[in-house]
């Protein structure tokens, strides 16, 4: 079994393939100075396909993808993200690429800059707009994060096709219960320390959300400033951020197999943004956020630099093994653990700001 | 009919089949958007980098036509006269 890292950063494309989960092999760059926003390796077909969202400054954005890890790539001839003419929009970033779950095969969904979510029946290579988001009345009020507008997470449940739950910056949850015609706020109880007054029904800016292994229905979220659980699909947000060092961050990732485990990489906000003290490391919960314990073996003790929300990912080899996982830094370090975040190894430093990570094993 | 040289920037040569320029027949009197579309007919990949969905050229694009960026003339409605010469090239950005 191979493992695989796509690594996107502000320059360029990185694979890291290991056989053993400790001693990984960089590639040579893919996509060298273009920026790699979105990252998603599909395990679904008989053979894995990487999906990258890549954006040249001058050319564009576009989408591209590789069905044999990067020795070739293909990108369809007419764009496989293209806004509708009506919408008088052009597609400024590709911020998340989502495989959906292995009984849907060939859905992958987008989430893009201006705040936008496609959904790809033919595994990534077309995508269509679902308008029943870009035209939600709460549009003209949604506003952009400091890293852009965006529709950052997407996540079909994996339990009943027509429910979806998206989050934004700024705009917060947003969940379909039909498929995704309709779309209702889902930000009760999330805190906007940016807003004045009482917490809005939507303009929250949650950076990251992810549902629980055992019940799709309970979810977490990490908020900018707030971290919390929601255990109603996400009708009523309680916080869940006590024991933590400090309650911003980018990330959020959900054990894929274990019930009530999770992990997110608190950052110091708003004066600092950075891991607290300099101290690089993950929190994990293994009791739905009642408790968090640091994971820092084999993390640097000065590290200065964020994890955004799309740099980090979980994989589970197989069913009853033990999860991976992975995350990059803005300074450009790679980090994996083999052993759900007990120990970690450095898989690359010094290259350009990290922005998307995904894992996955294949072969 | 009317004919004109595109110029193309060696960042997109490979779109276009790796060559940097190509003759462009396209009626008398068309814009530089017509003649974009013209070009780009056979070569979307190559007409997507120029413009947007929304048919803009690009932030970080310039269009030339004889010499003349169309962003100092009509724009995308500058006429491209017969026999004249549209060189497309990357602007300053990046770091």
């Amino acid at each position: 079994m191979t493992t695989v890292i796509a690594i996107g950063t502000k320059k360029g494309l990185w694979l890291a393939t290991s056989q053993d989960r400790r001693t990984y092999t960089l590639s040579e760059p893919h996509f060298l100075n273009l920026e790699v926003p979105s990252v998603a390796i599909d395990t679904r077909g008989p053979t894995p396909r990487i999906l990258a969202g890549v954006n040249d400054w001058h050319w564009g954005p576009t989408v591209v993808y590789s069905d044999d890890l990067g020795a070739t790539w293909s990108e369809p001839e007419h764009g496989a993200i293209k806004f509708p003419e009506d919408t008088g929009a052009a597609l400024g970033r590709v911020w998340h690429l989502h495989p959906d779950t292995a009984d849907r095969p060939g859905v992958v969904w987008a989430g893009c800059e201006p705040i936008s979510i496609w959904k790809s029946t033919d595994s990534g290579e077309n995508f269509e707009l679902n308008r029943g988001l870009w035209d939600h009345p709460h549009r003209p009020e949604w506003g952009a994060g400091f890293g852009g507008a965006a529709a950052h997470t997407i996540l079909p449940n994996p339990l009943d096709d027509q429910t979806v739950h998206v989050a934004m910056s700024t705009g917060g949850v947003y969940r379909t219960r039909d498929g995704g015609t309709t779309w209702e706020a889902k930000n009760r109880g999330i805190a906007a320390g940016f807003l004045p007054g009482e917490e809005p029904e939507f303009g929250q800016c949650v950076h990251r959300i992810t549902a629980d292994a055992a019940n799709p229905e309970r979810m977490y979220a990490q908020n900018h400033g707030g971290v919390y659980r929601s255990d109603d699909g996400g009708d009523r947000w309680v916080d869940i951020g006590s024991g933590l060092p400090a309650d911003f961050g980018f990330t959020f990732l959900a054990h894929p197999r274990t019930a009530d485990t999770a992990w997110t990489l608190p950052l110091r906000a708003d004066s600092e943004r950075i891991p607290p003290d300099g101290r690089l490391s993950l929190y994990r919960t293994t009791d739905a956020g009642a408790t968090w314990s640091e994971q820092h073996t084999g993390l640097p003790e000065n590290e200065f630099n964020v994890v955004l929300r799309d740099a980090a990912d979980i994989d589970l080899p197989d069913p009853d093994g033990i999860a991976g996982l992975y995350f990059g830094t803005r300074g450009g370090e790679v980090y994996a653990s083999n052993d759900e975040g007990t120990t970690f190894l450095q898989v690359a430093d010094r290259l350009p700001d990290v922005l998307s990570v995904r894992a996955a094993s294949v072969g | 009919m009317a004919t004109a040289v595109l110029e193309i920037p060696g960042t997109l040569a490979p779109v276009w089949g790796d060559r940097r320029s190509a003759v462009i027949d396209y009626a008398a009197g068309s814009s530089v958007a017509t003649f974009l579309d013209v070009a780009g007919a056979d070569h979307p990949r190559f007409g997507r980098r120029i413009r947007d969905e929304t048919g803009a050229v690009r932030r970080y694009v310039n269009v030339f036509v004889d010499g003349e960026n169309i962003r100092t003339m009509a724009g995308l409605d500058t006429v491209v006269p017969d026999g004249g010469r549209v060189i497309v090239i990357q602007s300053v950005a990046g770091g």
